[in-house]
C-alpha cells in the first residue's frame, strides 16, 4: 500500500464508520425480526452489487449466483459444523474435514475460494456463450448444483438439508461483506481494469481490437462475482442456521437480476438501493399475502416493477453511473 | 526499411466462395498505403484478416517480425496494430476521455491485485493513462468534448475519437476502414489532414481502405487495388490510375475503350 492509498482510504473509511454508527443506532431499538430483516437486506445488497460486477460491468448475462451461493453455503456449513456430530451426520466426509470445527471467518473465506475455483472451471467453456445462451447455461449450473446437493447424501444430507448450522453470522457480518463487496467493485470500476470491463460490455469487437483481452475481463468479473456470491451464501446459512438444496433457486437469480436492472446495470449504488427497496417491499407485502391468501403477490409486484422500469427508465435508476454525491463522498471532496 | 506489418498469401473462403485470395501486403514503418476496389471486392474481408477479426484459411500475418497468424485481435493490438471501424464502434456510454483511456489499458493498465491493493503501481498506471489520453485528445483537437458521452458526438467527431482511442494503444501501424464514410467534405478534409499528420509526425504506418477515390489518390503514396478477391494492381496513385486492370475493375470490360476512370 502506498501513501496515495492511505489518502484515498480516509474518506471511504469515514463513510463506513458513519454507516456503522447509523446501523448501530437502528439496531438499538430493533426487534429480532427487524434485525434479521436488516441482515437480509444487507446480504441481498452485497449479492446485487456482486452481480452488477459480473453482469453490469462486462455485459454478461449470468443467472448463476444461486449456484455459487449454494456451494458457498454448504462449504462453510460443513466447515463450521459441530465436530462431534459430523461423523454420524455426514459419513462421507474425509476425516480431516470431519474433525474440523472452524470459526466463521476462515469458513467464509474457504467458501469464497471454492466458489471462485468453480467459477474458473465453469467459466472457461461457458463464457464463450453470449447473451441468452449464457443465461441458459448458468441456469443449468443452478440445476446441476442443486442435484449434486440433493444426491450427495454423505456430505450434504440430501434433500433434508443441513439444519442446526451454528448461528455464527450476524447483521454485522452482513454489513462487513457489503462493505467489502462495494469497496472491491468501486475500486475496479474506477480503474483501468474497470474501464476495460465497461469497454467489453459497450462493444466487444472494438474492445478486443483496442487490445483488451475480453475473455479475460469476463472471466475475471465472473470469478469475482461468484466468489462474493459464495461468501454471501455462507453468511446466509449461518444466519438462518439451515441450508437445503432448494434454499437458493432460480427465483432468487431472477430477483437479483431485477435488482441490477432496476438499479442500473453497472451502477454499484443503484444495486444497493434497488436491493434494499425490493427486499423491503417484498417483506412489507408478506402480511398482506398471508392475511389475504395471495401467496406470490410480492413476486408479482417485483416483476411488475421490473416491467415499469424497463418501460419508463430502461437504463435503470442511475444508468451505469454512480450518483455524484456518493462519488464526492468517497473521494473526500464533498464540499469542493 | 523494416516491415511493421506483413501479410503473405492471405486467403479466406466462406464455404465455396473465395472472398480474398492470395492477398499480400508489406507495410513498412512510415508507409501510407491505400487499399481500394469496387463493392464486394473483398476489401473489408482483407481488413478483417489483417486485424485478426477473421482467421485466414491460408496465408500468414507478421507484425514486427512476429508471426501472429490466427491470433486474436487483442494479441495483434498488443503487437502494435490499431484500427478503426467502417461503422463507428465507440464505447458509446463512456465519456470521450474514458474511451481514449480504455486504449491505454493495453500498455499501462494495472493488474487486479495492484488495483485492489492500491499499490504505487496502480497510481502510476492511472496517472500515466490519464496523461497520455489527455495529450492525444488535445492533439486531435477534441479537448472540448473530453467529458462528453462519446455516443452523443457528431459522426465526424466520433470518428476522431475512434482514431484517438486507436492512438492510445501506441500502435506501429494504424488501419483505417473507410474513414471518410458518412463524412461531409469539410470533415473529410480535416480527416485527411489528421491522417497525414499521424503518419508524418508520429511515424505510424497507415493503411486506408476507402471507397473515396479522390481521398486515396490525394493521401496515399502507394495504392493497392483489389477486385474479386485478388490484387490486380499496386503502385503509385498515378500508375494505378492508368492501369487497364483497374479501369476494368471499376468500369467493366465492355467500356474498356471509353478511356480513363
Amino acid at each position: 500500500m502506498s501513501k496515495n492509498a492511505l489518502e484515498a482510504l480516509i474518506a471511504p473509511l469515514a463513510v463506513v464508520l458513519a454507516a456503522a454508527a447509523l446501523l448501530w443506532l437502528v439496531l438499538l431499538g430493533a426487534s429480532d425480526y427487524l434485525v434479521t430483516l436488516i441482515a437480509i437486506v444487507l446480504l441481498n445488497a452485497a449479492l446485487a452489487v456482486s452481480l452488477t460486477l459480473t453482469n453490469g460491468f462486462t455485459g454478461l448475462f449470468s443467472l448463476g449466483h444461486p449456484a455459487f451461493m449454494t456451494i458457498g453455503a454448504y462449504v462453510a456449513a460443513i466447515l463450521t459444523f459441530s465436530a462431534r456430530r459430523k461423523p454420524s451426520m455426514l459419513p462421507d466426509l474425509p476425516a480431516f474435514i470431519a474433525g474440523l470445527e472452524l470459526p466463521l471467518l476462515p469458513a467464509v473465506a474457504a467458501a469464497g475460494i471454492v466458489g471462485a475455483l468453480v467459477a474458473i472451471v465453469v467459466g472457461f467453456p461457458v463464457l464463450r456463450l453470449r447473451g441468452h445462451y449464457l443465461a441458459v447455461a448458468t441456469l443449468g449450473l443452478i440445476v446441476i448444483v442443486q442435484n449434486l446437493a440433493l444426491n450427495w447424501d454423505g456430505i450434504t444430507r440430501g434433500g433434508a438439508g443441513l439444519a442446526g448450522i451454528p448461528r455464527l453470522a450476524s447483521v454485522w457480518w452482513a454489513f462487513g461483506l457489503l462493505v467489502l463487496v462495494v469497496a472491491v467493485a468501486w475500486r475496479i470500476k474506477f480503474s483501468s481494469l474497470g474501464r476495460a470491463m465497461l469497454a467489453t460490455r459497450e462493444n466487444e469487437l472494438a474492445a478486443e481490437c483496442t487490445g483488451i483481452d475480453t475473455v479475460k475481463m469476463r472471466l475475471t468479473a465472473f470469478v469475482i462475482g461468484a466468489c462474493f456470491a459464495a461468501m454471501a451464501g455462507a453468511l446466509f446459512a449461518h444466519l438462518i442456521s439451515v441450508v437445503t438444496p432448494k434454499s437458493y433457486s432460480v427465483l432468487l437469480a431472477f430477483n437479483l437480476v431485477v435488482m441490477v436492472v432496476i438499479g442500473g446495470a453497472g451502477s454499484i449504488m443503484g444495486a444497493v438501493v434497488a436491493a434494499a427497496a425490493i427486499t423491503g417491499l417484498s417483506e412489507m407485502l408478506r402480511p398482506a399475502e398471508e392475511s389475504l391468501g395471495l401467496y406470490g403477490f410480492s413476486q408479482v409486484v417485483v416483476a411488475l416493477s421490473l416491467i415499469l422500469v424497463l418501460f419508463f427508465r430502461p437504463q435503470g435508476l442511475f444508468g451505469n453511473r454512480e450518483p455524484d454525491f456518493v462519488r464526492r463522498l468517497f473521494s473526500g471532496r464533498l464540499f469542493k | 526499411m523494416d516491415a511493421v506489418l506483413e501479410a503473405g498469401g492471405l486467403t479466406r473462403r466462406f464455404g465455396g466462395l473465395v472472398a480474398v485470395e492470395n492477398y499480400t501486403l508489406r507495410l513498412a514503418a512510415g508507409d501510407l498505403v491505400g487499399l481500394i476496389g469496387p463493392n464486394g471486392a473483398g476489401k473489408t474481408t482483407a481488413f478483417s484478416l489483417l486485424t485478426g477479426v477473421l482467421k485466414p484459411t491460408a496465408g500468414s500475418i507478421t507484425v514486427k517480425g512476429r508471426d501472429l497468424t490466427g491470433r486474436k485481435p487483442h494479441v495483434l493490438a498488443e503487437a502494435g496494430l490499431a484500427r478503426t471501424f467502417q461503422n463507428i464502434r465507440l464505447f458509446a456510454d463512456l465519456s470521450v476521455l474514458e474511451n481514449v483511456m480504455a486504449g491505454g489499458h493495453l500498455r499501462y493498465g494495472a493488474s487486479l491485485l495492484a488495483t485492489l491493493g492500491l499499490t504505487q503501481a496502480f497510481w502510476t498506471s492511472e496517472s500515466r493513462i490519464t496523461e497520455a489520453a489527455r495529450a492525444i485528445i488535445a492533439r486531435l483537437g477534441l479537448g472540448e468534448f473530453t467529458d462528453r458521452r462519446a455516443g452523443d458526438l457528431s459522426y465526424g467527431d466520433q470518428r476522431r475519437v475512434e482514431i484517438a482511442r486507436a492512438l492510445a494503444t501506441e500502435p506501429v501501424a494504424l488501419l483505417l476502414d473507410e474513414p471518410a464514410a458518412g463524412l461531409n467534405p469539410a470533415e473529410t478534409k480535416t480527416l485527411t489532414t489528421l491522417v497525414r499528420k499521424i503518419n508524418d509526425e508520429l511515424g505510424i504506418a497507415v493503411l486506408v481502405v476507402e471507397h473515396d477515390m479522390r481521398l486515396i489518390m490525394d493521401l496515399c503514396r502507394r495504392v493497392q487495388v483489389l477486385n474479386r478477391g485478388r490484387l490486380v494492381a499496386e503502385g503509385t496513385p498515378e500508375k494505378v490510375q492508368a492501369d487497364p486492370a483497374v479501369i476494368e475493375a471499376y468500369l467493366g470490360t465492355r467500356r474498356q475503350r471509353a478511356g480513363h476512370a
